[in-house]
């Protein structure tokens, strides 16, 4: 349980957010400039606001009438930077461990050797971080903040300075402990695709201000925020679990509330949750169940809103079940098939919409 | 090359001075270099200026100037005298103040830039790993800083062999006592048949200077190689 509420003066910039959050992954999410890393400095004790409030799991980190302002040290707060920060003077495992040994013993419940075996360092431990390659300093660097036995995780962008291929690698590792270890993460990104692939509840930040807070596929269906959010990205974000794998064709079919998915095959067992995010440009819609057609994932909905932001494409957003699903359609498709609010409508989804960013595993 | 007792007591007397000058300015000259570094007071450019003084005078100056200061009628050289019984004029230890002042501005110097040039961040994450202020000074900072507390330490001893308008003017020319290996050397030039033997320690000292530079070369040399090769 997060709970914020801060003022700081930087320069021309002001920083003024209010929030409670109480989820296993907290995305703050907004363009380059909107405040992300203030905030964050702010929560790891780096920086101080001007006035205001910093609670975390009941402890009370900082608050400017009490005077209260516990030193960065003591927060025991874990930061990962969007670069790696690596000690260069000490190899891996010193840097692993630095945190470690500064830790009250009592406090050790994370285990150097489980971290290692999870993040796959084992056959780095005696290198220097100069001869590593990006995702395995990040990989070291996560290690070494949760080594230091925060109760809460900080990630500010840590996969902004890696090449596409070591985005994919870590942002699994962060998945895998996520699920093993049960703490906490503060995920900062101004990425769409992470935000909605690893966080459960989000908010948005703009011009140092808190618009928006909420579940992920809520708030990031939301056509208001749009302007937040970015048009391009627009897309829904469905919980789903695996509910079969077909191995003749490489399929897997992923069930949810409002129907069922077939996509790609994905590498979860059965019955395991995966998260699937559909942009908006690969959803079509029809007035009726259509025949013939090569689309597998034909879900029934309706229709809960349209934003219309000018110009040739408007967005239809649907409700199927519990979950909400962006078409970009254009203008006249609108017209067309005349189109009205609570109006019943398949979408239509190509399986081969679904690659390997946009599936993930929750 | 034999040497004789005089020049053998000359070389581990200037090694000893000079020595001493930066075993002691070096802590001194770390914490000057951190704040001037670090943070932003009010008479940091006077403190700057006050840490390049010795540079830009004369050394005869700053000999005088430790003469008025530390001789045994000095404001200063009386007060230590009668508190601690140290007595620097005239002494050894008179050299080895005269050469760490005189070395002190190198030594800041060099520090300071490679403190100036550690990511920062590296220090606030190892705070945020549970690190105090003071060690993550020790474990982090001083480490990171290392080339440049090599290259200071080198600049400052060399500067100290040499160092001889300051020692001179404050401690004087007295064999045995203060009389470092440009003393020495001065002394022979300034005797008819004294040139021989001014040329055999001039040697000396290019020998000591040179040994002095590799040895320093081999120490960062061999920081920077482990930095590199993969160990395992």
């Amino acid at each position: 349980m997060i709970h914020i509420d801060i003022a700081q003066r930087l320069g021309d910039f002001e920083l003024d957010v209010a929030f409670k959050a109480d989820a296993p992954i907290v995305g703050l999410f907004g363009r380059s400039g909107s405040g992300k890393t203030s905030l964050v400095n702010a929560l790891a004790g780096v920086a101080r606001p001007r006035r205001g409030l910093i609670v975390v799991n009941g402890e009370t980190l900082f608050d400017s009438d009490r005077g209260i302002d516990v030193l960065p040290e003591r927060r025991r707060l874990g930061y990962v930077f969007q670069d790696d920060l690596l000690f260069p003077h000490l190899n891996v495992a010193a840097n692993l461990l630095y945190g470690y040994h500064r830790a009250p013993a009592s406090a050790r419940v994370i285990d150097p050797e489980h971290i290692i075996e999870l993040l796959g360092l084992r056959s780095l431990l005696h290198r220097l971080p100069d001869a590593l390659s990006g995702g395995e300093k990040q990989r070291i660097a996560i290690g070494r903040a949760l080594l230091a036995q925060p109760r809460l995780l900080l990630m500010d962008e840590p996969l902004a300075s890696l090449d596409v291929a070591r985005r994919d690698e870590v942002l699994r590792y962060i998945e895998l402990l996520r699920d093993d270890l049960a703490i906490p993460i503060v995920y900062v990104s101004h990425s769409v695709a992470e935000i909605t692939r690893l966080a459960d509840t989000v908010v948005i930040l703009s011009d140092g201000k808190a618009i928006a807070v909420g579940d992920v596929d809520e708030v990031m269906g939301r056509l208001d925020l749009r302007p937040q959010t970015g048009r391009y990205e627009a897309g829904a974000v469905i919980d789903t679990v695996v509910a079969a794998h077909d191995t003749e064709y490489g399929l897997t079919t992923l069930r949810f509330d409002g129907g069922e998915l077939i996509v790609p095959n994905v590498e979860a067992l059965v019955g395991e949750r995966v998260r699937v995010r559909i942009r908006a440009r690969d959803v079509a819609l029809a007035l009726t169940r259509p025949e013939g057609l090569s689309v597998v994932n034909i879900l029934r909905g309706t229709l809960v809103a349209i934003a219309d932001p000018g110009g040739p494409i408007v967005e239809a957003q649907l409700r199927v079940g519990a979950a909400s699903l962006v078409a970009r359609i254009t203008k006249r498709s609108r017209v067309d098939l005349r189109l009205a609010e609570g109006q019943q409508l398949y979408a239509l989804v190509k399986a081969v919409s679904f690659d390997r960013r946009s599936v993930g595993y929750a | 090359m034999d040497l004789s007792a005089d020049e053998l007591g000359i070389i581990l007397l200037s090694l000893k001075v000079a020595l001493v000058s930066v075993a002691f300015s070096l802590p001194v000259a770390i914490g000057v270099a951190y704040l001037l570094a670090r943070f932003e007071f009010p008479g940091k450019t006077l403190l700057d200026a006050v840490v390049h003084l010795p540079l830009v005078l004369p050394p005869v100056v700053v000999g005088f100037a430790l003469l008025v200061l530390f001789g045994r009628h000095g404001p200063i050289g009386a007060w230590l005298e009668s508190w601690f019984g140290i007595v620097f004029a005239f002494r050894w230890t008179g050299a080895a103040l005269a050469a760490a002042i005189m070395g002190f501005p190198l030594m800041v110097r060099a520090i300071r830039l490679s403190f100036s040039a550690i990511d920062r961040r590296l220090e606030t994450v190892a705070r945020t790993l549970g690190g105090s202020r003071s060690w993550v000074f020790v474990s982090v900072t001083l480490p990171l800083a290392l080339p440049g507390l090599v290259t200071g330490i080198v600049l400052s001893f060399a500067r100290s062999l040499g160092e001889f308008g300051a020692t001179i003017t404050f401690v004087a020319n007295i064999p045995g006592e203060t009389q470092t290996l440009p003393l020495a050397i001065y002394t022979y030039t300034q005797s008819p048949s004294g040139d021989l033997q001014a040329l055999r320690l001039s040697v000396i000292a290019v020998i000591l200077s040179l040994v002095a530079l590799v040895a320093a070369e081999r120490i960062t040399r061999r920081k920077t190689a482990l930095a590199r090769a993969p160990r395992t």
